[in-house]
């Protein structure tokens, strides 16, 4: 692991762009992207601001200690986040990284192993145990320390990010806005290329011959130069079997993956690590293979290297741009490689899964209902599982990219599930319920019907994308639509009568468990640091069940997600008003999983032996917590105690853990 | 079912929609289904099942829609769809010259390949965009009134594609999903153009209703699953 060299090089890094190229040949996959160099903020002292700016790099901002291994306490207590000035505006959310990078170097410890080990059953146990690894020494602080930081409790996570003008995600909420076509009027060549250089992510996807299949952002007239330069860098490595893996240009990682004929590029200012920008330039790939299937790929190829792929992708430009975009604004699912379920009783999810079975046509092979991205009920034969990367195609295609959703009927749509077989295709029924049902109801009465032209339907009341429900059945049998069909018409009869379909709903409706409700279900009373102001709280975590490989998270609202569309609706706000609230939320969300992505690349770093990660920033408080049972990962503000979000974390793994079989489907339907 | 009351009897029509990518049938499907119009509607991927009454004076149509894909690497899985059709609707985009090519060769396709009786239509679309476009008094709702598109895109004359309709026994119509100009007209004479006689077996409310017997009938009848009309339908 060479990152501390990379962590080493960054700070001189920060302020001359030097383009480095670094090649690696084995261990790069595990390479932590260098610190972006913070933006040059616009102080009218220079010369304090150029001293800020030093401090801040060369030294730690962020406090990271190892519980379990070993210390890694810096100087706390000097810092906090009532400094609103234009310390906190410098603290980019990706600068984590600089104290990851540079100071988890790898321990040794041995006893500090075993309290490690300890803390494994840890659902089982108690609550405390995480507590007892991290409280003590850590939590000394100056009285004056101690004072401010009840006065100002109540930030929240990124509060300071908020207010500060200028950092790393600055004009974040217009990444995903399109770039003007060559044709439009009013906008030369050069505002084309700048809009395109301001993008903090880009992803593309070209030929080893050099022909571009596909990039997030640009158009051909505007990419093609830049997808050579990338195919004449990466040949060049290719010639001389020494791969090149990632660079660094700028505050730009780049980070390719090599996949037969096809170069995958991520360009990311983002701070995401190689690895996790590596998961998802393969995810890309298995996009184009479920478009195509590896044996055509790959013939198509043998038979003339210099083909344009766009011709056999067209259409599908669309399912890369919404699985590229949902890894840009932050994917919990693609991070953590596993799946949402929704929120059900037990007894409620085995009638369902009975239903499901009990319909069951001779033709199918997978089974799914799916609630607004979450998975409600899997069948599934009993030789065969579904692999999580297989449903983030699907769900991306159903969830994310408006395709099929917005056109309405059912589906009947070939598609190879890579994970599960990448040689050949599977057929997949989908209906959304609300679509379906609700046209037949309003059509089923003919008499009744005017001549043409149709009427036009009543308005539907549109479900918001979090509630809508669907039926994805997949068979092998390219022939079986109606015999599929006719199996969900029975289990959407099934459903409605024995009252599941109402649950379904209101579950969905209900949304994401809030930890309000997760804390106060506990009996024992959280200290009164914590008790009963706003900042003691934890803000937001994630939790994945390892052996089931799925996660559930806390609600996103009201800090990192607008409430529910009813009640936006209902509020007065100017609709400028909302869509400002809409983009600063985008962007606060994107400082979480950013903060995520940081925990879990540091926690995940080969060598590292990691259990627990506590860091602390400017911007926010956190957590990771990683135990072959589950992996946990939890925000707060940045005020909170060491000791008060343990406790927090103790808390919800235990809820966690006597909530597993609602929150997790288990086995699912099996025949 | 209501159906069993209703004065006039009601039969099925499968059809199914063909044409280059992005000419417009997801749209002209969506206009005739939900008298909805989408500016930047997603390519389908696969196909999609829909259904829609036609009240004619003497009867009811049920069209039973398969709007398939027109992308080229879906082409080889249209013979599933169009197998077993009564009607076809081969859509091109009068602002596009390739697509009425692609168009010829699908009806050469369904000429050869489909049912002998196939009803088929040749429809030209995106009027809107052309200077006769005439589409806007027929249709309230979000049709953009105000040719916005000034100057005409047309590239395929009238006479051209109405020429080459006729030597092929074409149904034909100019139409704009976008305005709804023309789109109802265009399943209405599809409608009234199958023949009397293929619609006799084709009574009762379709598929959807009748799920419980269809299985068992699928399982019998392998070779034509996907045909509603080899049932005498509607115990319900
Ligand atoms: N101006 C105009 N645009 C139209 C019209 N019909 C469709 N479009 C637009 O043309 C594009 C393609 O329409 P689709 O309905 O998706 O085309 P399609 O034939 O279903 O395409 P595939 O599903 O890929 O085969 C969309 O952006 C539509 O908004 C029309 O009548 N006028
Ligand atoms: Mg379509």
């Amino acid at each position: 692991m060479d990152r501390d060299i990379e962590a080493g090089s960054n700070d001189s890094n920060n302020n001359n762009n030097n383009q480095k190229i670094e090649r690696s040949t084995t261990e790069a996959v595990d390479h932590v992207p260098p610190l972006p160099p913070r933006p040059s903020r616009k102080l009218s002292d220079d010369g304090a601001s150029g001293a800020l700016h030093v401090t801040a790099a060369s030294k730690p901002t962020t406090q990271v200690s190892t519980i379990d291994i070993s210390t890694l306490s810096f100087p706390d207590g000097s810092r906090g986040t009532f400094s609103t000035s234009a310390t906190s505006a410098t603290r980019s959310v990706a600068s984590p990284q600089s104290s990851a990078s540079g100071y988890t170097s790898p321990r040794t410890d041995p006893t500090a192993e075993t309290v490690s080990v300890a803390s494994y059953p840890a659902t089982l146990r108690p609550p405390g145990d995480l507590a007892d690894l991290v409280t003590g020494e850590f939590n000394r602080r100056s009285r004056a320390w101690s004072m401010l930081r009840t006065q100002s409790s109540s930030v929240q996570p990124f509060e300071a990010s908020r207010t500060g003008a200028c950092d790393s995600l600055t004009g974040f909420e217009k990444e995903f806005d399109d770039i003007p076509e060559v044709g439009d009027k009013g906008i030369t060549d050069e505002q084309r290329l700048s809009l395109w250089k301001s993008k903090m992510k880009h992803y593309m996807i070209l030929s080893s011959a050099g022909k571009p299949i596909w990039s997030r952002h640009g158009d051909t007239s505007l990419i093609n130069s830049y997808m050579g330069v990338v195919q004449t860098i990466i040949s060049f490595y290719e010639g001389a079997k020494d791969p090149l893996l990632g660079f660094t240009a700028g505050n730009a990682r780049f980070v390719i993956s090599t996949q037969g004929p096809l170069y995958f590029v991520a360009i990311s200012r983002l701070g995401e690590s190689d690895a996790q920008l590596r998961s998802q330039l393969d995810a890309l790939y298995m996009q184009i293979l479920s478009t195509l299937t590896l044996p055509t790929l790959k013939n198509i190829f043998v038979h003339r290297p210099s083909t344009d792929l766009r011709k056999p992708l067209e259409g599908t430009e669309s399912l890369l741009s919404s699985l590229a975009d949902s890894f840009t604004k932050g994917s919990p699912s693609a991070l953590l490689g596993a799946l949402e379920c929704l929120r059900l009783r037990k007894s409620h999810r085995a009638t369902i899964n009975n239903a499901f079975l009990k319909c069951r046509s001779d033709k199918l092979l997978y089974g799914l209902i799916v609630a607004g991205g979450k998975l409600v009920s899997v069948i599934r034969p009993r030789k065969h599982s579904l692999h999580p990367s297989d449903l983030q195609l699907i769900f991306n295609m159903l969830f994310e990219s408006g395709g099929i959703r917005a056109g309405g009927g059912e589906n009947w749509v070939p598609l190879c599930l890579p994970a599960f077989n990448n040689r050949g295709y599977l057929y997949m029924y989908v209906s959304f319920f609300d679509s379906v049902d609700t046209a037949e109801e309003t059509n089923s009465p003919t008499s009744e019907d005017g001549p043409q032209p149709p009427q036009p339907p009543p308005p539907k009341p549109a479900p918001s994308p979090d509630e809508e429900i669907a039926i994805i059945l997949i068979s092998a049998d390219k022939e079986s639509f109606f015999e599929l069909k006719s199996m969900r018409d029975k289990l959407a009869l099934q459903l409605a009568k024995n009252g599941s379909l109402a649950l379904i709903q209101s579950s969905a409706r209900q949304g994401r468990p809030r930890i309000e409700t997760i804390l106060d279900l506990n009996t024992s009373p959280l200290p009164k640091e914590a008790g009963h102001s706003q900042g003691g709280q934890l803000s937001h975590f994630l939790y994945k069940s390892r052996a089931n490989v799925q996660f559930c998270q806390s609600s996103l609202s009201p800090a990192f997600e607008s409430s529910s569309p009813t009640a936006s609706s209902s509020e007065k706000g100017s609709i400028g008003q909302r869509a400002a609230a809409g983009k600063l939320l985008v962007s606060r969300r994107r400082r979480l999983m950013t903060l995520y992505h940081h925990l879990h690349s540091s926690i995940h770093a080969k060598h590292s032996h990691l259990k627990v990660l506590h860091l602390v920033s400017e911007d926010a408080a956190s957590l990771a917590w990683i135990t072959p049972v589950f992996e946990f990962y939890c925000v707060a503000g940045p005020n909170m105690s060491r000791g008060v979000m343990t406790q927090c974390a103790n808390k919800v793994v235990q809820w966690a853990k006597r909530e597993e079989e609602r929150l997790f489907i288990i086995g699912g339907g099996v025949f | 079912m209501a159906d069993t009351n209703a004065p006039k009897p009601s039969s099925s029509v499968k059809l199914v929609l063909l044409g280059e990518a992005a000419v417009g049938k997801s749209s002209l499907v969506l206009r005739f289904v939900n008298n909805d119009f989408q500016e930047n509607k997603e390519p389908t991927i696969g196909a999609a099942f829909l259904t829609q009454k036609c009240n004619l004076p003497t009867r009811t149509i049920k069209f039973e829609i398969w709007d398939t894909a027109g992308q080229e690497r879906f082409a080889s899985l249209a013979p599933m769809y169009y197998r077993n059709a009564q009607a076809a609707l081969v859509v091109y985009d009068l602002t596009k010259p390739t697509s009425l090519i692609k168009a010829k060769h699908w009806v050469a396709e369904l000429q050869r390949q489909a049912s002998p009786g196939i009803v088929i239509a040749l429809v030209g679309n995106k009027l809107d965009l052309t200077s006769d476009s005439t589409g806007s008094a027929e249709v309230s709702g979000d049709g953009d009134d105000n040719a916005e598109d000034s100057g005409d895109a047309r590239k395929i004359s009238t006479e051209e594609a109405k020429t080459y309709a006729e030597e092929e026994g074409l149904l034909f119509f100019e139409t704009s999903a976008k305005t709804g100009h023309n789109v109802t007209e265009v399943f209405t004479a599809i409608a009234n153009a199958i023949p009397e006689t293929s619609l006799k077996s084709a009574r009762g409310p379709g598929a959807s209703h009748a799920g419980v017997s269809r299985t068992e009938e699928q399982r019998v009848n392998l070779n034509g699953p996907r045909d509603p009309n080899a049932k005498e339908a509607c115990a319900c």
